[in-house]
C-alpha cells in the first residue's frame, strides 16, 4: 500500500516554475530517495508535503485520504536548513518542539528522556543550546524530528554536516525505525547512501521528475551489457583479436592482473565473450557492470541538460 | 489554538526571564519616580524670598495673606491694568488678582507671573484663600442655624457644605507685557506622557518582535517550527507573547513607580505639619470661634508645601480616568498589534538586523511624525490636524492618547478605535502574506518589488 502520493503537483514562483506536474508515490514502510541536483525542486516538493507551502495544482494523498492539516502530526521533518534556539535550554526546547507536534507534556518528557538516555546526552538537559557542539545539536534535532513517532519521516540532506560517527548512528536509527514500520523519505545527492538505504527513488531535475522506481530495477535498466573481465597471460590489446561487435571500453592494470571493460552486442550473452577470449588469456573473473546510482544520476541529469527533448523514460 | 498558546508561552517566558527585562523593570520605575519626586523636592527647598503683589477687589482677604519665610505679600490699591503694566518693572515675583464677584463668594483668582509659578507659592495662596472662604461660609452657616430648631446636621454635613474648591489660574506675562495662556498642565502632562509611552512601547516591543523573527531565521529553526504550526500561528504567537511582555513591564512600572513615589513623598511630607484642613475647621467649630486662623506662619508655610503636592493630585483627580486608562490600554494593545505585524513582516524579509533599514522607513515615518507633531497637537487638541491624526490608524495610537485628557467626544473615540481595529486586521493580513514567504528566503536581497510579488502568492 502507498503511504503518500502526490499527483501532478505544480508550483510556480513569480519568475520560475519550481515543480512541473511532478507525481511521486511512496510505498508504505519503504525508504524512498528523492534525488536531484541543487535547485531541482526537491525542497519545494518536501515543503508542499509538509504543508509548509501550498501547491498551485495537483493533489496530495496521505494513507489513502487527501492530505489534511492534522496529518502534519504524523509526519516528522528534518529540514536541510535546521537549527535551534541558541539561548534556550536543551530540554525545555526539545519539550517545546515536541509539544508543537501535538504531544502531551508528560508523554513528551517521558519519550525525550528515553531518547536523551539512548544518545547519552541526558546530562545536557539543562544546558543552553549555544554551549553544545554541532554534533550534539544534530542529535537533538534528530530526536525532536522522530519524538512524536510519525508514520512518515522526511529527511532533507540528513547527513550534511554530520561527522562520520553521527552519520552511522543516524543510519542505524533510520533502519531501526523502518523495521518498526515507519516510512522514510530521503532528499539527498549523496548517491552512496541512496544505494545503501533506499529501495525506491524519484529523480527530479529542472522542476520535472525524470526517473523513478525501484533502485535495483533502475540500475538494471541502465545496464549497457558491459562486462568487466579480470585476466592474466596476455599483455597486448584485446582489440587485436576480438571481433568488431565486442566493444572494448577501457583497459587497465591492477597489481598482478589486467581488467578490461567490454560491451557485448544487445542480444549477446557473456558466454560469447568468454568463447572469444579463452584461447588467448587466463580468466580470473568476469562480472556484469551494473551502473551506480551516481552514474545514472550524472547521466540522466546531464543528458537532460544537453538534449532536453529525449528524456529517458524508464517504464517499470 | 493549543499550539498558539504554547508559542505565546515560550515567547513570553524566555523574555521575562531575561536579565535585561529584570534590569529594565527595576530601573524604569526608579527613573520615573525620580522625574516625579525631584521637581517636588526642589520646589520645597527653594529659600529665595518672593514678593507677591495682591489686588483684592473683594476686600475679603485684606491682611489675610501673612508673610512667610519665603513669601512676602504687598497689597496694591491700583487697578489691574496699571498693575500689570507696572508688574514687569516692579521686581515682584507674581501678581495675584482676586476679581470681585457679584453674589457668591469668590471661587478663584488669577496669578500673573514672569515664569512658571512655584508650586509652593501657589499652594500657599490657595490654602489661605480656601481657609478664609471656608470660614466665611461657616460663619454664614452658623448664623443661619438656630440652636433651638430641630434641624439636625452632623459635622460631616456641615463640613461638606462649606468645602470650597479654589481655582487659581496662572498666566505668564512676557517681557513686552504679552500674556500667554496657561494650559491645563495636568492634562498636558498626562497626554504627552500617554502618547510618548505608547510611542516608545511600540518601538521597543515592535522591534523585539522583529528581532525575534530574525533570530528564528538566522538560527534556522524556523522551518522546523512551521512544519508543526502554520506561519500565521507562529507570527501571531510571537506578537501576542511580546505584547504581553510589554504589558507586564508596563504594569510592573506603574505599580513600582506608584510605590516608590508614595514612599518618597510621604517621607517628604512627614516633615510637614500633619494636620489636615478639616481637622482644623472642626477644632475651630467645636471651640465656637470662627476666626481662629493659625497665626503660626511657619506652620502655615509648611502646610502650603504639602498642599502643593495635593494640588497636583487634585488636578489628577479631575481627569476622566476610566476613559483615560481604558483608552490607554486599548491604544497600547492595538497600536502595538498593528505595528508589530509590520515589524514581523520586515523581520521575515531580511537575513540580518543590518538589512532592516530600508524597510523600517515606511513604518517609522508615521510614528515619528506623530511624535514630532505631538507638541502642536497638545496646543490645539481639538484642531483639524489633531482630529485627522487621531482617526487615521497609523497615527491614532499616539495622537489620540495626547487628546484624551483634554476630552474627546465619544463618537470620535469610537470611530478612531474602530478604524484602528480595521487597520490592525489589515496590516496583519498584509504582514502574514509577506511573513510566510519571507521566513523561507535566505541569502537574497529583497526589494519592494519582490515584496509586492510575495503578496500575490497563493496561500
Amino acid at each position: 500500500m502507498d503511504l503518500f502520493t502526490a499527483i501532478d503537483v505544480t508550483k510556480k514562483f513569480s519568475n520560475h516554475t519550481a515543480l512541473d506536474k511532478v507525481s511521486v508515490t511512496i510505498p508504505e514502510n519503504s525508504i524512498f530517495g528523492l534525488l536531484g541536483p541543487n535547485g531541482a525542486g526537491k525542497t519545494t516538493l518536501i515543503r508542499i508535503m509538509n504543508r509548509i507551502i501550498a501547491q498551485d495544482e495537483g493533489e496530495l494523498y496521505f494513507s489513502g485520504r487527501k492530505l489534511s492539516p492534522d496529518d502534519i502530526e504524523k509526519i516528522g521533518y528534518l529540514p536541510e536548513e535546521r537549527g535551534l534556539y541558541k539561548k534556550m535550554k536543551v530540554g525545555e526546547q526539545a519539550l517545546y518542539l515536541a509539544r508543537l507536534k501535538g504531544m502531551s507534556h508528560d508523554d513528551a518528557v517521558k519519550k525525550l528522556k528515553y531518547w536523551f538516555e539512548k544518545f547519552e546526552i541526558i546530562t545536557w538537559w539543562n544546558r543552553k543550546v549555544e554551549e553544545l557542539s554541532k554534533g550534539m545539536q544534530q542529535k537533538i534535532q534528530f530526536i525532536v524530528t522522530i519524538i512524536h513517532e510519525p508514520r512518515l519521516l522526511i529527511f532533507d540532506e540528513p547527513f550534511s554536516g554530520f561527522d562520520p560517527i553521527n552519520v552511522n548512528i543516524l543510519k542505524e536509527e533510520i533502519l531501526d525505525l523502518q523495521k518498526k514500520g515507519v516510512t522514510i523519505i530521503f532528499s539527498t545527492h549523496n548517491m552512496a547512501s541512496v544505494e545503501e538505504l533506499c529501495s525506491q527513488i524519484a529523480l527530479i531535475n529542472k522542476s520535472k521528475k525524470i526517473l523513478d522506481g525501484n533502485v535495483w530495477d533502475i540500475r538494471k535498466a541502465y545496464k549497457t551489457n558491459t562486462f568487466e573481465l579480470h585476466y592474466t597471460g596476455y599483455n597486448g590489446n584485446l582489440r587485436d583479436f576480438l571481433p568488431a561487435q565486442f566493444e572494448v571500453t577501457d583497459q587497465s592494470t591492477i597489481n598482478d592482473h589486467f581488467i578490461a571493460g567490454i560491451r557485448i552486442p544487445q542480444n549477446g550473452i557473456p558466454n560469447d565473450l568468454i568463447k572469444e577470449v579463452l584461447p588467448y588469456l587466463k580468466i580470473q573473473a568476469i562480472n556484469e557492470v551494473i551502473p551506480s546510482m551516481n552514474d545514472i544520476f550524472i547521466r540522466t541529469v546531464t543528458q537532460q541538460v544537453n538534449i532536453p527533448v529525449t528524456q529517458p523514460e524508464v517504464s517499470l | 489554538m493549543k499550539k498558539i498558546i504554547l508559542i505565546i508561552r515560550r515567547e513570553y517566558l524566555t523574555r521575562v526571564k531575561k536579565r535585561s527585562f529584570i534590569v529594565m523593570t527595576i530601573l524604569g520605575p526608579l527613573l520615573m519616580a525620580a522625574i516625579v519626586i525631584v521637581p517636588i523636592y526642589l520646589a520645597t527647598i527653594s529659600n529665595e524670598m518672593k514678593t507677591v503683589s495682591v489686588i483684592d477687589e473683594t476686600g475679603l482677604f485684606y491682611e489675610k495673606f501673612k508673610d512667610s519665610e519665603t513669601i512676602k505679600f504687598q497689597y496694591l490699591v491700583s487697578d489691574l491694568g496699571s498693575a500689570k503694566s507696572g508688574f514687569t518693572k516692579s521686581g515682584a515675583y507674581a501678581l495675584l488678582y482676586i476679581p470681585k464677584t457679584e453674589l457668591a463668594l469668590p471661587s478663584g483668582a488669577i496669578l500673573y507671573s514672569k515664569n512658571q509659578v512655584n508650586l509652593n507659592v501657589k499652594g500657599y495662596i490657595k490654602t489661605v484663600m480656601s481657609r478664609q472662604l471656608e470660614e466665611l461660609k461657616l460663619e454664614a452657616k452658623l448664623r443661619d442655624m438656630q440652636p433651638d430648631k430641630s434641624v439636625r446636621q452632623t459635622t460631616d454635613d456641615i463640613l461638606k457644605s462649606i468645602a470650597v474648591n479654589v481655582e487659581i489660574n496662572t498666566i505668564k506675562i512676557g517681557k513686552e507685557g504679552t500674556e500667554e495662556k496657561s494650559y491645563p498642565e495636568v492634562s498636558m502632562v498626562l497626554g504627552m506622557f500617554g502618547g510618548i509611552l505608547i510611542y516608545f512601547f511600540i518601538f521597543l516591543f515592535g522591534s523585539q518582535v522583529m528581532r525575534g523573527v530574525i533570530e528564528e531565521k538566522t538560527s534556522r529553526i524556523i522551518e522546523v517550527i512551521i512544519s508543526s504550526v502554520k506561519p500565521f500561528q507562529l507570527m501571531m504567537g510571537k506578537i501576542i507573547g511580546v505584547g504581553l511582555v510589554g504589558l507586564t513591564q508596563f504594569l510592573l512600572w506603574v505599580v513600582l513607580t506608584a510605590g516608590i513615589v508614595t514612599v518618597a513623598t510621604s517621607g517628604l511630607s512627614s516633615k510637614f505639619s500633619s494636620k489636615s484642613l478639616p481637622e482644623q475647621v472642626m477644632k475651630n467649630q467645636s471651640s465656637g470661634i470662627a476666626s481662629a486662623v493659625p497665626s503660626d506662619v511657619a506652620a502655615n508655610s509648611r502646610k502650603a508645601e504639602a498642599e502643593g503636592m495635593n494640588e497636583v493630585l487634585d488636578a489628577v483627580n479631575s481627569i476622566d480616568f476610566p476613559v483615560m486608562i481604558g483608552g490607554f490600554l486599548f491604544y497600547f494593545v492595538f497600536g502595538f498589534l498593528l505595528y508589530a505585524a509590520l515589524f514581523a513582516a520586515i523581520g521575515s524579509a531580511v537575513d540580518s538586523e543590518a538589512d532592516t533599514q530600508q524597510f523600517m522607513l515606511p513604518i517609522t515615518v508615521p510614528l515619528v511624525l506623530s511624535f514630532v507633531l505631538a507638541q502642536y497637537i497638545i496646543q490645539e487638541p481639538q484642531g483639524i490636524l489633531a482630529f485627522w491624526l487621531s482617526i487615521i490608524p497609523l497615527t491614532s495610537p499616539v495622537i489620540m492618547m495626547i487628546r484624551i485628557p483634554f476630552g474627546v467626544p465619544y463618537l470620535q473615540i469610537l470611530l478612531s478605535m474602530g478604524l484602528l481595529i480595521l487597520g490592525f486586521l489589515g496590516t496583519t493580513m498584509f504582514a502574514a502574506k509577506i511573513y510566510r514567504t519571507g521566513i523561507l528566503m535566505y541569502g537574497k536581497k529583497i526589494s519592494y518589488k519582490e515584496l509586492w510579488k510575495w503578496l500575490k502568492y497563493k496561500n
